[in-house]
């Protein structure tokens, strides 16, 4: 099949960037969606033009490393499927497909459909993580977590990252991507001793970081390439205010 | 020059003991004078670098993709091992060293893996502990799970997306350490040379792939956790960015290069569908605990598998194999999937496939059992190839997964450049000539929390912190040679693209490097591989600059050192005259077609040392010593 691309170019930061045309011809329906931008792209350097940017690393839907924006929707028109596992044949013939980078105040465009995401990051540095040494852990059987328990875990525990949330909410939040890694830990007993220190500092980040707030519009789980359910950010907000209430009562000092 | 693995005395039990007895310690009010360079945020280098952050060093860590919690490490599917022995079904430390010693077919160090299986018991503690969300059963028990070649279940699972659990774990305490300020974080950086002053490591030189800066970075001791390269065969199933670029400029730097031909192709990965095919999938190894593998008997059988009657099918491993059946090791299996279809009884577009059929399982089980054990697997499948494996079987064919060769390195996990050490899957250590499933998470684990901060602690306490600053001229000689290198990329302006070229190696590498090797194709491939690295030189199409993210630049640079890395495993392969095995040599087998060993004349690790460009290099033996196991025949039948 043959496709008019319409594709975001942006040499860099300070660039204004626009949508350019591209056609891509001899398309099949087996190949992915960054294969047919492959095609492309391959087209272009034969012509000694500069490619497309994008990124991608696994291809397998695991490493959060792909994400664009297809006809409007972060990661394009199928259900839990990352760009990379997206294929050709869902489009036709003729189709016309608008290809741009995630937008949200705190991705700032590197090149093309190239995002700095590492806000992202700093949320898990500013406390998503158990605080644990290596080494003088007790035995992993020694605490007993109830199967369901370990799997609402696991739910949430999958988020790879991407991003997407952020760019499909209005308000450019990243509430789920920041709930989602609250309540995995909090789900698990190990999780509960910082957990309140966890929340705070995470949402604190979050803000500074310059993503806006939660506006229960859930595209954040439309988009969700893992399927990851607004209900945990109902969790983080009831983890908050815990963490807010022991912090008034004076129980915990906030550090 | 005389290898020396550095292995301890003692009894086996006892050597890493000993070993950290032996080793020197730094106070903890020196550790911040030392500067440890970790390259690499993947399992091995995540855990490093967080452990030694913990431990109050000073550490740089560097990676090319965006954030460190992408990893190739992150694609791993299926589980990871432990000798915890909870379902009391005789596991042991002993039973966990010895399947992965004759897994990898004799051809690894002794001391080396019964620390490894030492060491697994602690790795489950520790990410416990971190909260990876393993598998438990309804009593709030950890789950186990078996895996090809081991008759015990010693496989901890997160669902089917175990390395993600693990590296978001390692990710997690590595982000710690970055708001300690312990760790400086440099992503989307690639090291394009390491630095040697007075023969040792002290410094990389890195490019800044959104800038384009190159910089040099000065430190005590690097660390190379830069994972595999089974992306010389251009399709594999690694991430599309692993590479082998700072390993192979460290070999070119004086690092030795071991055991470079011993490649693990995995039996079940997604047939490549068409030319424009950029990556294998993998399909968990776990699927053949319940999918039979087949193809039809008769050549260019072309019916729909379902109008296939019982009788005209081949149930191939389980005729060959009837006491491991489908479970058969991943080099066996694979090795005997290509077989039925170079025999022309392949499934799918062009007969590159075999079935994996459920059909017996589904009439067992179920659907909804089928769905609860491998859901997510059917899913990526449906996704790729548009095909419901619950009505028809799924079609699969080998493909390259994992590299047992790597750096040469001690017990020390050091290289024979002093100050460089080697974690994870760019080692060579642990697996011989095949690696067991689930055992390589285990192996970066171990590389990174337990072993790399006490061993290097004894070769910086030999050292002066900070004795050499980014400013020493070997630093500029060495940035000036990659620019150089960079523009000399830059200034073909030729008419290929570095895929062109990529895919081209791949398919040298395949068809004669790859599962099956004779001494002809291999001559054919030594002759081939230099002709299309000057072909590469003459005609690689690279635009934009050298400022600025430039991603067919950096493809490029990886290409390069693939088309001076594959001759080397071609060399490698033909020198080594035996079938072991990810290397079987088409010369040594056994009339029945299976491997031949050559345990008197090839019990050995092939290291080899670079001496310039238009020389070959040269080859030095570590012979291999087993004490504690008898070497067996590796029968799985
Ligand atoms: C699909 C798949 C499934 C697997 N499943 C399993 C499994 O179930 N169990 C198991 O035990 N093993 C499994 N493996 C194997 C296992 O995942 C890998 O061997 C292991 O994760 C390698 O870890 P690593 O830390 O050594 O390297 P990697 O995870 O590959 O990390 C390499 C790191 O080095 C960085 N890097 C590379 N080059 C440079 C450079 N020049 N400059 C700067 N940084 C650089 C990268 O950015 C990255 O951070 C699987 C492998 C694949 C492909
Ligand atoms: S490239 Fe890894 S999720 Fe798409």
């Amino acid at each position: 099949m043959n496709l008019n691309l319409y594709i975001w170019r942006q040499k860099g930061p300070d660039d204004q960037g626009r949508l350019v045309r591209y056609e891509a011809r001899d398309i099949t329906t087996e190949m992915s969606f960054l294969e047919m931008l492959d095609v492309v792209n391959e087209q272009l350097v034969k012509n000694a033009e500069e490619p497309i940017a994008f990124d991608h690393d696994c291809r397998e839907g695991i490493c959060g490393t792909c994400a664009q924006v297809i006809n409007g929707v972060p990661h394009g028109p199928r259900e839990k499927t990352t760009v990379c596992q997206l294929h050709m044949r869902h489009f036709s013939d003729g189709d016309s497909i608008y290809i741009e980078p995630l937008r949200a105040r705190a991705f700032p465009v590197i090149k093309d459909l190239v995002v700095d995401r590492g806000a992202l990051d700093r949320i898990i540095q500013s406390g998503g993580y158990i605080s644990v040494h290596t080494g003088g852990v007790p035995d992993a059987n020694t605490v007993l977590i109830p199967k369901d328990d370990a799997e609402a875990a696991m739910d949430a525990a999958e988020c790879i990252g991407c991003g997407a949330c952020a760019a499909a909410c209005p308000n450019g939040s990243a509430m789920l991507f920041t709930a989602s890694k609250v309540a995995h830990l909090a789900l698990l007993p190990q999780g509960r001793v910082d957990a309140a220190r966890r929340v705070c500092m995470m949402t604190e980040t979050m803000r500074e970081e310059g993503f806006g707030n939660c506006g229960n519009h859930y595209e954040c789980q439309a988009v969700c390439p893992k399927g990851i359910k607004v209900h945990f950010i109902a969790k983080l907000n009831r983890e908050f205010i815990k963490a807010q209430a022991k912090h008034l009562s004076g129980k915990s000092k906030k550090t | 020059m005389t290898l020396e693995g550095k292995v301890p005395a003692g009894p086996l039990a006892e050597k890493w003991d000993r070993r950290q007895q032996e080793m020197k310690l730094i106070s903890p009010a020196n550790k911040g004078k030392f500067t440890i360079l970790v390259v690499g945020t993947g399992l091995a280098g995540a855990s490093a670098a967080a452990t030694l952050g913990e431990l109050g060093y000073r550490v740089e860590a560097f990676c090319f993709q965006d954030s460190p919690r992408r990893g190739h490490s992150i694609e791993a599917q299926g589980g990871i091992n432990a000798a915890k022995n909870y379902p009391n079904d005789g596991d042991s430390i002993f039973r966990l060293f010895y399947d992965t010693i004759k897994g990898g077919d004799f051809r690894s160090r002794e001391a080396n893996v019964y620390r490894l299986a030492m060491l697994s018991n602690a790795i489950i503690d520790q990410c416990v502990a971190q909260g990876v969300p393993f598998a438990r059963d309804y009593a709030g028990y950890l789950d186990n799970r078996s895996f090809g070649g081991a008759q015990v279940s010693r496989t901890f699972y997160a669902r089917g997306q175990t390395g993600q659990q693990l590296l978001l774990g390692a990710y997690g305490a590595l982000s710690r350490q970055v708001g300690a300020g312990t760790v400086r974080l440099h992503p989307r950086s690639e090291m394009l040379d390491l630095v040697g002053v007075e023969g040792e490591a002290k410094g990389i030189i890195v490019r800044d792939l959104v800038t384009g800066h190159i910089t040099p970075y000065a430190g005590d001791a690097v660390c190379l956790c830069t994972g595999g390269y089974a992306n010389v065969y251009y399709l594999s199933t690694n991430a599309m960015g692993s590479n082998v670029t700072a390993a192979y400029r460290a070999y070119k730097r004086g690092a030795f290069f071991a055991n470079a031909c011993f490649m693990q192709i995995h039996p079940t990965c997604i047939p490549a569908s068409g030319d424009h095919q950029s990556k294998l999938t993998l399909m968990s190894e776990s699927l053949r605990n319940d999918g039979r593998v087949w193809v039809p008997k008769t050549k260019g059988d072309r019916r729909n598998p379902a109008e296939i009657p019982e009788a005209e099918r081949d149930y191939f491993l389980e005729r060959r194999y009837p006491g491991f059946g489908n479970l058969a090791p991943r080099d066996i299996a694979s090795r005997a999937a290509k077989k039925v279809c170079d025999e022309g009884r392949g499934a799918g577009p062009g007969g590159r496939g075999v079935y994996l059929d459920f059909a017996d399982a589904l009439g067992l089980l179920g659907e909804e059992n089928i769905r609860g054990r491998y859901g997510n697997l059917f899913e990526m499948y449906e996704k790729i190839t548009g095909e419901n494996a619950y009505r028809q079987p799924m079609r699969i064919y080998p493909a390259p997964h994992y590299s047992m060769g790597g750096l040469w390195v001690d017990y020390n996990l050091e290289s024979t450049i002093p100050g460089l050490f080697v974690l994870g899957e760019a080692n060579f250590s642990d697996h011989g000539a095949n690696r067991l499933g689930a055992s390589a998470l285990m192996q970066g684990l171990a590389d990174g929390y337990f072993i790399i901060p006490r061993t290097i602690a004894h070769y910086l306490a030999q050292t002066t912190p900070g004795r050499v600053k980014a400013d020493h001229p070997d630093f500029r000689k060495c940035g000036e040679e990659v620019n150089i290198q960079i523009n000399s990329l830059l200034s073909v302006k030729g008419r290929k693209t570095a895929t062109e070229f990529h895919r081209e190696l791949g398919k040298i590498m395949w068809d004669l490097v790859g599962m099956e090797r004779n001494e002809d194709g291999l001559r054919k491939a030594l002759r081939l591989i230099p002709e299309l690295r000057n072909e590469f030189w003459e005609n690689v199409s690279i635009p934009g600059s050298g400022t600025g993210l430039n991603q067919e630049l950096e493809k490029a640079g990886r290409v390069a050192d693939f088309l001076e890395l594959g001759e080397l495993m071609a060399l490698d392969a033909l020198h080594r005259e035996e079938s072991c095995g990810g290397h079987f040599r088409s010369e040594h087998q056994m009339p029945d077609g299976e491997a031949c060993r050559d345990d008197a004349s090839c019990c050995y690790v092939a290291a080899w040392q670079f001496r310039g460009d238009d020389r070959e290099p040269e080859l030095h033996k570590e012979p291999l010593s087993f004490e504690n196991i008898e070497l067996s025949e590796r029968c799985y039948k």
